[in-house]
């Protein structure tokens, strides 16, 4: 019999990164800097929520306890948030946005691939199909990085800075806990760990690419993905994004 | 009296080739490949329907609208269910959905990752505007000898 809390704190953990950055994108509906690029993000992160839905779904029927996909996107508070703080951060510029998505697409890929051949077949088949999108998303964010680092003095600085602020919350997705080897126990998913070569290959041919340089540190804040320590812009954006099922309970449109 | 003839599955399937994609009315669902099985050994008749993207929001209205056109044609039990392995691919898209996609203005998709050619005047002189588009199935691309801009279907 599978670890069921384990594979809860999982199956969490996927529904949340995904739902917190679709979140994230989402803001920028109708403000992106050309249309393309506003359609572009709007997108991403549509494909991002269905990917929440598959995910969540799962683990409401997992946890068994009555909630469904809904519940837990827009019930939960801050602390039983398992997303990786880096999808938390503030969109604060196109450049900072992009680069963000970027260090997701690069360990979401190889993640996502390596799921899709799970021992459990649900996380099996949701890995696969997210995958594809998820693949489409990184040839769009490279691209992106490349284009804004390797453009304009004034985009180059963007993401130079952009750089510095995100570089110490991307490394969490990579960093194994307990959670983590419950799951490998039961082959659902290898070790966050595992995918480090792969993202490093393609943070590091992407960072070269658009003139940027990759910080020396490998020091990484962590605490979102077990929910112990958030940073303060989770619960304002929360906020948002909960206050209408939760000040109108059950309401249908 | 006569009785009923049984319906059968190629019934269903004839059925279904009249029921357009809500973003894209030239072609059905059927030529989109969205319907993957049709099964009337049970209780009634099940669909099985697979999501183009997870996020797509047309996958609602397809349910819908499958259920409603077999309603029409008499059937009320019909159960629909949604498989997700293996993912959808725009393999699946028929070549008389490929030739509706390309006359409607849409440019089908080739694994190359790019139009073969503008669906207005078949130039092969195109560029890439924006890797998405109107909806989550395409991509904004740009002739350069007619100028005219052009959906292209997206190939995953």
């Amino acid at each position: 019999m599978p670890d069921q809390n384990a594979l809860f704190e999982f199956l969490l953990r996927q529904g949340d990164n995904s739902l917190v950055l679709g979140h994230r994108l989402s803001e920028w509906c109708g403000m992106g800097p050309v249309l393309e690029e506003d359609i572009a993000l709007a997108n991403t992160a549509l494909d991002l929520i269905g990917q929440t839905r598959l995910w969540l779904s799962y683990a409401a029927e997992v946890e068994g306890a009555g909630r469904d996909e809904n519940d837990l996107a827009y019930l939960r508070d801050v602390y039983d948030f398992r997303n990786a703080l880096l999808l938390e951060m503030p969109n604060e510029d196109f450049g900072r946005t992009i680069l963000r998505e970027f260090f997701f697409d690069a360990f979401q890929l190889p993640w996502l691939t390596a799921l899709s051949s799970s021992a459990d077949e649900r996380v099996a088949e949701i890995a696969a199909k997210s995958a594809k999108e998820a693949s489409y998303h990184l040839e769009r964010s490279a691209e992106t990085v490349i284009a804004l680092g390797d453009g304009t003095d004034e985009s180059h600085g963007k993401m130079v800075t952009a750089l510095e602020y995100l570089w110490p919350f991307a490394g969490e997705l990579m960093i194994d806990d307990e959670v983590d080897h419950a799951i490998v126990k039961e082959a659902i998913a290898p070790l966050p760990s595992t995918i480090k070569p792969a993202w490093d290959a393609t943070v590091n041919t992407t960072l070269t690419d658009a003139m940027l340089t990759r910080p020396d540190s490998d020091f990484a804040h962590a605490g979102g993905r077990n929910g112990v320590r958030h940073t303060e812009h989770l619960g304002h954006m929360l906020a948002t994004m909960q206050i209408l099922p939760r000040s109108h309970p059950g309401a249908t449109w | 009296m006569v009785a009923a003839q049984p319906i059968t599955e190629a019934q269903i399937w004839n059925w279904l080739e009249d029921v357009p994609d809500p973003e894209i009315p030239v072609i059905s669902v059927v030529d989109l490949g969205v319907i993957r099985e049709v099964d009337v050994s049970g209780d009634g008749v099940t669909v099985t329907i697979t999501p183009t993207y997870t996020g797509c929001p047309a996958m609602t209205i397809i349910s819908l609208d499958v259920e409603l056109a077999l309603a029409k044609r008499g059937l009320d039990k019909v159960h629909l269910k949604t498989r997700l392995a293996p993912a959808w691919t725009t393999d699946w898209l028929s070549d008389k959905g490929r030739a509706r996609l390309e006359d409607y203005g849409i440019a089908p998709p080739q694994p190359a990752g790019g139009p073969e050619r503008c669906p207005h005047c078949h130039s092969k002189n195109v560029e890439k505007v924006s890797q998405f588009g109107s909806t989550a199935c395409k991509a904004q691309w740009r002739c350069r000898d007619c100028l005219e801009p052009f959906d292209y279907f997206k190939c995953i």
